[in-house]
């Protein structure tokens, strides 16, 4: 690893320790989720219904850590904080892994 | 911008799977012929990268929130063949380990965000920096390349949420899957991303750039070739 790429993975386990800043700060101005990306009780609220269809594919699949929480729904926060950036860890070497597999089939090693 | 399972219906989101396979498909094999062993750390740390750029979320206060993604910086540095690769493994994980962005959504969103995004955001910096190599010039490409790829992406997230009531409603004529039209789907996607989004989106392009040529700048995949 040259010099180079050794300071980028600082900046990027430090941004791993960042992290919960996103989700402090949508708490503190009080923003919900994202447009479009509401669960069923949530457009139960804003529609007064929820869609046939929706409701059928809305738990097409159960994620293992969803919403980058270990700790489930009612969790405390401090769960949350930790879980974000255990998450954000997973996330990064869930993607170098995939990304090093993907790639040695496609690229001979000795240029 | 993460679409999730129950919001398109199958008339959507099977065409936009073929259409990422699709593009899956010209990436991998336009890395293997391009890409050199020396860029692999580079694409995985790319990788790393957007998944945690999209953790960042940013507030609306007292409204939505949403994240940059990071895939213009990406196609700048490494090209938009390698941010293909990169956001889409990404947006895979995502949604299989953190449910962020529906399974049957998976297409959708690696469509908007992994080949929509990184070909805008590429485009729109050749494009705009002409023959610049550094100056104000550069860099406003840089910002214009991350602001507009990211608003491009989500009109097209808008668009896609937008067309479900027309094409599929129930007997009672109410929407089966995602339930606003059009007129109101897409103006709010393209306004929050391009008055906020958008703009942390653009920042990040171009401060990273700035970086990348200091101290790495014949990596720098879009200002090598003409």
């Amino acid at each position: 690893m040259t010099r180079f790429q050794k300071k980028l993975w600082i900046g990027l386990l430090i941004m791993a320790l960042l992290t919960p800043f996103g989700i402090f700060l949508p708490e503190k101005f009080n923003a919900g989720d994202a447009w479009g990306e509401w669960g069923t009780d949530k457009i139960q609220e804003l529609l007064g219904y929820v869609p046939e269809g929706l409701k059928k594919l809305a738990d097409f699949w159960k994620a293992p850590v969803p919403d980058y929480n270990f700790g489930g729904e009612n969790a405390a926060f401090s769960t949350q904080v930790i879980s974000y950036i255990v998450s954000g860890v997973l996330g990064i070497a869930a993607a170098v892994i995939l990304i090093y597999l993907i790639t040695k089939f496609l690229v001979k090693h000795e240029k | 911008m993460h679409i999730p399972d129950g919001y398109l219906s199958p008339q959507t989101f099977v065409p936009l799977y073929g259409a990422s396979f699709v593009f899956w498909a010209v990436a991998l094999k336009k890395l293997k012929k391009e890409l050199s062993a020396k860029y692999i750390p580079y694409l995985a740390m790319a990788a790393a990268f957007s998944f945690l750029i999209m953790m960042f979320n940013v507030p609306i206060p007292g409204g939505t929130t949403g994240h940059a993604v990071g895939a213009g910086i990406i196609a700048i540095l490494l090209g938009p063949w390698a941010a293909v690769l990169a956001v889409s493994v990404v947006l895979i994980i995502q949604a299989i380990v953190f449910g962020d962005g529906g399974i049957t959504a998976i297409g959708a969103n690696c469509f908007n965000m992994a080949v929509v995004m990184p070909f805008v955001s590429y485009w729109v910096f050749k494009l705009v920096k002409g023959n610049a190599k550094g100056g104000a010039r550069f860099y406003a490409a840089a910002f214009l390349a991350g602001w507009i790829g990211l608003s491009v992406a989500s009109v097209a997230a808008g668009f896609e949420f937008g067309i479900q009531p027309m094409i599929a409603s129930g007997p009672d004529g109410k929407p089966l899957y995602a339930p606003y039209p059009l007129s109101i789907a897409v103006p709010v996607m393209a306004i929050e991303h391009m008055l906020v989004f958008g703009i942390v989106e653009g920042m990040v392009t171009a401060l990273i750039l700035k970086y990348f040529v200091k101290h790495e700048s014949e990596l720098v995949y879009a200002t090598k070739e003409a």
